[in-house]
């Protein structure tokens, strides 16, 4: 929930009017591709905050600049072609965009984490995935080749690897799907980082492994009061695990809420549209309403609001004006123009 | 939209996916491969360098009389072993030649060998590679042993000793039977780095999807192997090609500089250089003109085969 | 893996009797005398003639020849030239030379072409990069005589940094610059080989798990980077020394060293047909152990590959 407990107060109040800085904070985050074939603007201002303790879900399309926030809050975009132009990456307050390639360094791993998608190309194929855990420890936390050896099997043990101490020596090929992501989720967790961020963790899997999977994410996240962002394309995973919920389209967040009040009253047409194209039990024989249009271009970004071409309910001004991202209702945030129509009063 | 799993949860994003397949090859007109590769060529200045050089080089050897007015047996020994001067612009060699006019004419001996030793070895390499890779098991282990016989002999080593046989010194051989013989040479001992190179290209088309589709068909083996395998295959056999096709010319140079190679009368800059070599202390240009002139020949292909390689590569844009 | 090895092996068999056989069978085609100017300025007795040819069984059918010839392989002892010089001393007296002039420009390729191959691969685009890369393109394209007679007019001649010819005992020294020029174009090529290796792993998913992971750059690049980049460069060199055993024979010319290159080329003048073959068979042989050296030495550089 964005909403934390107030002692004095003694009442909950919203996450944003806190006076203490979040964990993580990216404000109005730009970023370009610049290639042979021309300059793709894949971040226009992305802004989001993260908790300690909270889990964050950002959702969208591929291509939406989910990833490539997190490659930016990481500080592991390829540049180039990558550029980022301007924005804020604040880390306990700390803009990470401005600090020092070593102050950077120090803090991935231990501050911030990062699992991805596909473990199997993620972890080094030549090296024992015993090895890659323990080098943390071993490099980072200067533990002898011993004390590591056994952090690392301590650590595949707590993501529920079976004969850890056999599957140290094992190389990431011989793994499971499921249990290298494991692995890398061990490997992650080797330096008690304060913010995880998982990008797409369980979409190179199956099905009944997801779920293992998403559970001991929860599980780590809940235990260790770990501020977790999870980065996901899947409604279904969002709905379950996440306390809130940041939706992004054309390299925009579009629409910030609680997961509650965003699947009962979606504040974008963009959203209301992922939830109609979701199918749902409670409602047979509903017709599943596919979202018109296509993707745009992010070398040619639609003036105006991006998602006007494909908008149901667009109107003139949305192809001139750029909607502004405000605050529509307590912890709420919305870039469309008709954002307060949406969402109903009081 | 790259995710396949994507499509569970978007049927939105689904119908969007597949429109975003159709529409973006209707606008950006469908492009095969090689297409790709021709625009992607153009836009190289590596290309046009070396483009223009085998322009001019294959220019010389077809119509020498463009580049000079002399024969390549101009011979006056008066000015033997001159420098450079504006009417000889190489200078003379040590026989009275002059050097400008020798190099043009003997382009043209230079290009025949390698473009018929590249293209004979291209031919049989391909034709085993494709063979060995489709056939496999007892094929592809006898072709492959039958080819490490000859890969494993050193290059100029091998040369030596086929040369050698058929003409013993002392022996004059006529100047076509030692261009072919030449050529031969060099292609019986390079032959099997095409094999290779088609070989594995042949193991990997045969596990296509489509060509997978194509067998389960019932299409015929040499419809599968020309229609369905031969054009994804035919591309680094191409790159190979290009490259030796300068190596060879390289190695034309060298078997000549050992006295083995192509002898006169016939006029090639390996035999330039041969007759070069042993002035080099006292004349060096009888010597470096015609190596710089292999030299920059040989540079080109290596270039072209470089941006034709860069453009075939999707991964290296 | 024992399995895999004995199997390998056992493949060299036809390989090793077909270029044997290929080589015994064209020396033996040079037409010629061999006993031509064995005998001073008058030619040989017809009864020397008979006799040599009894000894040498030249007589012989070639298919006979050839099995003697294996026959004197296998027990090890190859006999004499036919002017009654022992083979094996010839070869262990000129072989040596080869091997470490052989070696001499695998170490500068390793020094010079992984080191400016790691840089550019590293770096990516700019200067150094440019300058690498027209560099190996004009090595590539010089023939070794080229750079050779180049050098050795320069260096040796011109400023006098050198002795123009390498003595017969041939040093390790002086072999420096007859190394480079052996080596010249196969380093260009691992300069190639290592700063595109690198610059595709560079972007590979585990190296970027690495930095994310808070590595040192350093241990990034030599440790993560490196490994995975090595495996085609190491390919390139295993195959590389019996090539480079093999073109030796150019350089050895140039600069006057008395390796296998000159053996070679006067024994097959003199239709020495043991001599000859087996100065190639030896190549050849250093040529399938190498090959078969690089891919064990694959499966330890990538765990991936198991050979059973």
């Amino acid at each position: 929930m964005s909403t934390v407990y107030d002692g004095e107060r003694g009442e909950f109040v919203a996450g944003e009017e806190q006076a203490t800085a979040p964990l993580l904070e990216v404000e109005d985050l730009r970023v370009e591709f610049r290639t042979n074939d021309g300059v793709a603007k894949v971040l226009n201002g992305v802004s989001y905050h993260v908790n300690a303790g909270e889990t964050l879900a950002v959702l969208g399309e591929s291509g939406s600049g989910k990833s490539v926030t997190a490659q930016t809050v990481m500080g592991i975009l390829d540049t180039p072609p990558a550029v980022v132009l301007g924005g804020h990456v604040r880390f306990h307050g700390e803009d990470l965009l401005a600090a020092r390639p070593t102050r950077r360094m120090e803090v991935r791993g231990a501050g911030i984490a990062m699992i991805f998608q596909d473990a199997l190309s993620a972890l080094n194929p030549v090296f024992t995935v015993g090895f890659q855990i323990a080098e943390q420890l071993r490099v980072r936390r200067g533990l002898t080749k011993a004390e590591a050896r056994k952090g690392a099997i301590d650590l595949l043990d707590l993501v529920r690897i079976p004969h850890a101490g056999q599957r140290f020596r094992s190389y990431p090929h011989e793994f499971s799907g499921g249990m290298r992501q494991r692995a890398m989720i061990a490997m992650s967790l080797a330096l008690d980082p304060e913010l995880l961020i998982a990008d797409e963790p369980t979409t190179a899997l199956d099905v009944t492994v997801q779920a293992q999977i998403m559970d001991l994410l929860r599980d780590i996240q809940r235990e260790r009061d770990m501020g977790l962002i999870l980065i996901t394309h899947d409604l279904g995973v969002v709905a379950e695990v996440a306390d809130r919920i940041a939706v992004m389209y054309a390299g925009r967040i579009v629409e910030q809420a609680d997961v509650y009040s965003l699947f009962r009253t979606p504040a974008h047409p963009y959203t209301e549209a992922l939830l109609q194209s979701l199918p749902r039990l409670d409602l047979k024989g509903q017709e599943l309403k596919a979202i018109k249009g296509l993707p745009p271009s992010l070398a040619h970004i639609p003036s105006g609001c991006p998602f006007h071409p494909r908008c149901p309910r667009v109107a003139a001004r949305c192809s001139q004006e750029v909607p502004a991202y405000r605050r529509v209702a307590d912890g709420r945030f919305s870039a469309c123009h008709f954002a307060e129509e949406l969402i109903p009063r009081g | 939209m790259s995710d396949p799993q994507a499509l569970d949860t978007f049927s939105g994003a689904d119908a969007a996916d597949l429109a975003t397949t159709e529409t973006g090859e209707r606008q950006r007109k469908p492009r095969s491969l090689w297409g790709d590769a021709w625009i992607q060529l153009r836009r190289k200045p590596m290309f046009y360098i070396s483009g223009v050089i085998i322009v001019v080089v294959a220019l010389m050897a077809a119509v020498p009389d463009l580049f000079t007015s002399r024969p390549a047996d101009f011979n006056n020994l008066d000015f033997a072993s001159q420098p450079p001067s504006a009417s000889a612009w190489f200078g003379y060699s040590f026989q009275g030649y002059d050097i400008w006019a020798r190099a043009v004419h003997g382009a043209r001996a230079t290009l025949l060998v390698g473009i018929f030793a590249t293209l004979i070895t291209v031919l049989i390499g391909s034709l085993m590679g494709i063979i060995a890779g489709f056939y496999g098991r007892f094929v592809d282990a006898f072709l492959s042993r039958f080819g490490d016989i000859f890969a494993g002999l050193p290059f100029v080593l091998g040369a030596i000793v086929i040369l050698t046989t058929f003409n013993p010194p002392g022996s004059e051989p006529s100047g076509t039977a030692i261009l072919v013989q030449v050529i031969l040479s060099i292609s019986v001992l390079s032959w099997p780095v095409s094999m290779r190179i088609m070989r594995s290209a042949t193991i990997v088309a045969k596990q296509l999807d489509y060509v997978k589709a194509a067998r389960a068909l019932g299409a015929s083996t040499r419809r599968i192997i020309f229609r369905h395998m031969l054009p994804n295959t035919v591309a680094p056999v191409l790159v190979y090609a290009t490259i030796a096709l300068g190596a060879f010319i390289a190695v034309e140079a060298t078997l000549a500089y050992l006295g083995i190679g192509v002898r006169p009368p016939v006029v090639s800059w390996g035999v330039m250089i041969n007759d070069g070599k042993d002035y080099v202390q006292n004349s060096p240009h009888e010597l470096l003109f015609p190596a710089g002139l292999v030299t920059i020949t040989v540079l080109a292909f290596v270039m072209l085969g470089d941006a034709v390689r860069d453009a075939l590569d999707p991964k290296s844009r | 893996m024992g399995r895999y090895l004995l199997r390998r092996l056992l493949q060299f068999v036809p390989v090793f009797l077909g270029t044997t056989f290929i080589v015994y069978t064209l020396v033996w085609a040079v037409p010629g005398d061999p006993f031509a100017g064995k005998c001073g300025e008058r030619q040989c007795p017809e009864t020397f003639i008979s006799l040599m040819t009894d000894r040498y069984g030249l007589n012989d059918p070639l298919v006979v020849q050839y099995f003697t010839y294996l026959g004197k392989v296998v027990s090890g002892n190859l006999g004499e030239t036919f002017s009654g010089v022992s083979i094996s001393e010839q070869l262990l007296n000129s072989a040596p030379i080869t091997v470490r002039l052989a070696i001499v420009a695998l170490l500068i390729q390793i020094v010079i072409g992984v080191v400016a191959g790691v840089m550019t691969g590293i770096r990516g685009r700019g200067f150094l990069d440019n300058l690498v890369l027209v560099s190996t393109l004009l090595l590539i394209s010089l023939p070794t005589f080229v750079t050779g007679s180049v050098l050795q007019i320069l260096l040796g001649v011109e400023w006098g940094i050198i002795d123009p010819t390498v003595s017969p005992e041939a040093t390790w020294g002086e072999l420096i610059v007859p190394g480079f020029v052996l080596g010249a174009i196969s380093m260009a090529y691992v300069t190639r080989l290592t700063r595109t290796s690198i610059a595709e792993n560079r972007r590979a998913d585990y190296v970027r798990t690495a930095i994310a992971k808070g590595q040192p750059t350093r241990r990034v690049v030599f440790v993560h980077l490196l490994r995975n980049s090595a495996i085609p460069v190491v390919t390139f060199l295993g195959t590389d020394l019996g090539s480079l055993m093999g073109g030796a024979i150019v350089t050895e010319g140039v600069f006057n060293i008395n390796g296998i290159g000159g053996l070679i080329f006067r024994n097959i003048a003199e239709k020495e047909g043991v001599m000859v073959t087996t100065i190639v068979t030896l190549l050849v042989l250093v040529y399938l152990l190498m090959s078969l050296a690089v891919d064990l030495l694959y499966a330890v550089l990538d765990p991936r590959i198991r050979y059973e």
